[in-house]
């Protein structure tokens, strides 16, 4: 037993006196969570919380596009700037870039009178149908008169932003389709205007969406940007440890040190074990750290803060496994490598692609289909799932042993190979 | 002397071949060292003499032969206890102080924490490091460094010494306390088997020598006797003779 405590004193103070090492370990992770959760959560509320700035050059001088501008104001998504409606696409670019704003709409001067046409047609070939009006010329004819809105947005807009806007856009020509529709229909029937009180009630939403995430706990706490970076980016910076731990393994087997440790009366396998233990406890130490700021710091910087699962020992066993993982694989690495900066620069690269293909760079459900197999091969796709059931969904250990136990077979993989490694160069 | 003693170190019909390059090959090689000697390896480069004591140590694996540490195989278990090595090159972690490194070092040699401890306190004052004890190892001068290498070695007691070149690149202070050191040790009765390009250190330190090259031991026996055989008034006299004068790489 003291064989192993002085190796793992030894290791912790080699660990300690690495400051280069600790920086990478420690400071890294907190900067990319930092960095990440604070971008993430940017878009998150511009989209959610914050206006959009639009630009609306309206050259329709009727009054249906004035109701389209408000209700446009309605939806609660835009901040809306007019402009002159003289300007050209090329003009109201340039105001864009001046008003910071990224999108900009161009009311056509036929918005209104198409808008009017459709619901006159669309009212009298109705009334018509019910036999209520005898009117032949509308009812007969095509409904095929159209017009458009011209959409000019930022390049630097997302695909998926963009279609939210292009959505509420819509929205909007159908709000106002559909009372145009409403008042021609009572003005024919009554040959009076609708009473504004009328409009009002039957224009009313009375249906609402209301949002309520998946969770197995039955909390209705809606997941946000440091829910889902925090456990992911922490997961990258346990696996980042092959830089620290598979350096450290190739330098002792190239250091003179180690030609002593083979002339010792105590297998090299108490070396492998006490870097197991010493980098478990950094593990779980990156995971301490992050966790904490997630919940205390996040807040102060304007930042949501990390709620953390309900299941604490289900945390901790998730947490232990995503971090001898990471070991297990850093210490492989450290293994078969001839040089530090074989195992800096392969350990480095494989991170960041694992990373890339189990859904931390990128989210899995945004991945191809073909990607549904190879993000299984990933041990962060593993890990990242469990963090995520634990999280988002709300579950408790018993809910991700299904993603935890691959993890085990992942550990016990590579530290056979590990041992096969070490046997086949004569080191154990 | 020989017929009367115990041999610490029986070397016979030993076969070795590098398998990835054409360093020096030994074949049928055989050497007794004897419990209580100061056993000196010389040669020049290429002679074989790192070799040897990788193959005495347990570092290679012989092809054929056997290699006896106090009737044991060196590869058996519990051989490992018997010796200690201080290898050339400073075997050591040199973030850590010589108090550290000894901590784990005297783990690994298989003493308890007690003695751990007490040997730390023993072998820092006998080498001087008693004032830098808690210092990183790094920020020591070589000779201080080999002191510390030296007190790693001897730190579990060994029969055997096994010391590659241990005062090379010291100053005359240091080598003269590293020498006196080790005659102690052989004193308390330790083994010491040593290699050194310092002929003048051998003729110290040494009661008998071998002189190797290319793999083949050339002469073995006491310093006086191979003097007197070889008709050569000093060791470098005799280790040209044997070795000849080319340069070697």
């Amino acid at each position: 037993m003291f064989k192993l405590w002085a190796t793992i004193r030894k290791d912790a103070l080699l660990l300690i006196r690495d400051k280069v090492g600790l920086l990478l370990m420690f400071a890294m992770p907190i900067i990319l969570v930092l960095v990440i959760t604070n971008i993430q959560n940017a878009t998150f509320e511009l989209v959610n919380e914050n206006k959009i700035p639009l630009l609306v050059c309206n050259k329709d001088t009727a009054h249906t596009s004035i109701e389209f501008i408000a209700a446009l104001k309605h939806i609660g998504m835009f901040e809306i700037t007019e402009v002159s409606s003289d300007l050209t696409n090329e003009s109201l670019n340039t105001n864009m870039h001046e008003h910071d704003a990224l999108v900009a709409i161009v009311i056509p001067a036929t918005f209104s009178s198409t808008i009017l046409k459709k619901s006159t047609q669309v009212s009298s070939k109705a009334l018509h149908e019910f036999g209520i009006t005898n009117d032949t010329t509308n009812s007969a004819a095509a409904i095929h008169d159209s017009t458009s809105i011209t959409f000019i947005y930022n390049p630097v807009l997302q695909q998926s932003f963009r279609q939210s806007i292009h959505g509420a856009l819509s929205s909007a020509i159908q709000i106002i389709e559909g009372k145009k529709l409403v008042q021609q229909l009572y003005s024919t029937l009554n040959e009076k205007p609708m009473p504004d009180n009328l409009q009002m009630e039957v224009l009313q939403k009375n249906i609402f969406i209301d949002e309520i995430p998946a969770a197995k706990d039955g909390s209705k706490t809606i997941p946000n940007a440091t829910q889902h970076n925090v456990p992911a980016w922490t997961i990258f910076a346990m696996f980042f440890i092959v830089i620290s731990l598979g350096g450290s393994v190739v330098k002792e087997k190239l250091s003179g040190s180690f030609v002593r440790l083979k002339t010792l009366p105590t297998n090299y396998l108490t070396a492998l074990l006490s870097k197991q233990i010493t980098f478990l406890g950094v593990t779980l130490l990156q995971v301490f750290v992050i966790f904490s700021l997630g919940m205390w710091f996040f807040p102060y910087i304007g930042l949501p803060a990390l709620n953390l699962p309900k299941d604490l020992f289900g945390l901790l066993i998730i947490s232990l496994l995503c971090g001898w993982s990471a070991i297990s694989y850093a210490i492989c690495i450290g293994t078969f490598a001839q040089t530090q900066e074989q195992a800096n620069g392969f350990g480095a690269v494989s991170i960041v692609i694992l990373a890339a293909i189990s859904g931390i760079l990128v989210p899995s459900f945004a991945m191809p289909q073909s990607f549904a197999v190879i993000m299984k091969l990933s041990p962060l796709y593993w890990c990242l799932e469990s963090y995520y059931g634990l999280f988002l969904e709300r579950g408790s250990l018993k809910d991700v042993l299904a993603t935890a136990l691959p993890l085990v077979g992942f550990i016990i993989l590579i530290q056979g190979i590990t041992l096969i490694g070490l046997k086949k160069k004569n080191l154990i | 002397m020989a017929e009367i003693m115990r041999p610490a170190i029986q070397i016979s019909n030993l076969s070795f071949k590098y398998h990835e390059h054409s360093g020096v090959s030994f074949n049928d090689f055989n050497l007794t060292i004897y419990e209580g000697e100061r056993f000196g390896l010389f040669g020049p480069n290429g002679a074989g003499k790192s070799t040897l004591m990788s193959l005495m140590t347990g570092l290679q694996k012989a092809q054929k032969g056997t290699i006896q540490l106090l009737d044991e195989d060196i590869h058996a278990k519990g051989t490992r206890k018997l010796f200690g090595f201080v290898p050339q090159d400073f075997s050591l972690y040199e973030e850590l102080s010589p108090c550290e490194n000894l901590n784990f070092f005297g783990a690994w040699a298989g003493l308890t924490k007690t003695e751990t401890t007490s040997r730390i306190h023993e072998l820092l004052d006998i080498l001087g490091l008693t004032a830098v004890k808690d210092k990183p190892v790094m920020t020591f001068s070589g000779g201080m460094k080999r002191r510390v290498n030296l007190a790693i070695g001897v730190i579990h007691k060994p029969k055997i010494l096994f010391l590659d070149e241990p005062t090379v690149g010291v100053d005359i202070q240091t080598r003269h306390a590293i020498i006196e050191y080790l005659k102690q040790l052989n004193d308390a009765g330790m083994t010491l088997v040593y290699t050194s390009h310092q002929l003048a250190e051998a003729e110290d330190l040494c009661n008998r020598i071998a002189l190797m090259d290319h793999g083949k031991l050339l002469a073995c026996n006491e310093i006086n006797e191979l003097l007197h055989t070889h008709k050569q008034h000093d060791l470098e006299a005799l280790f040209l003779q044997l070795t000849g004068k080319e340069f070697r790489n």
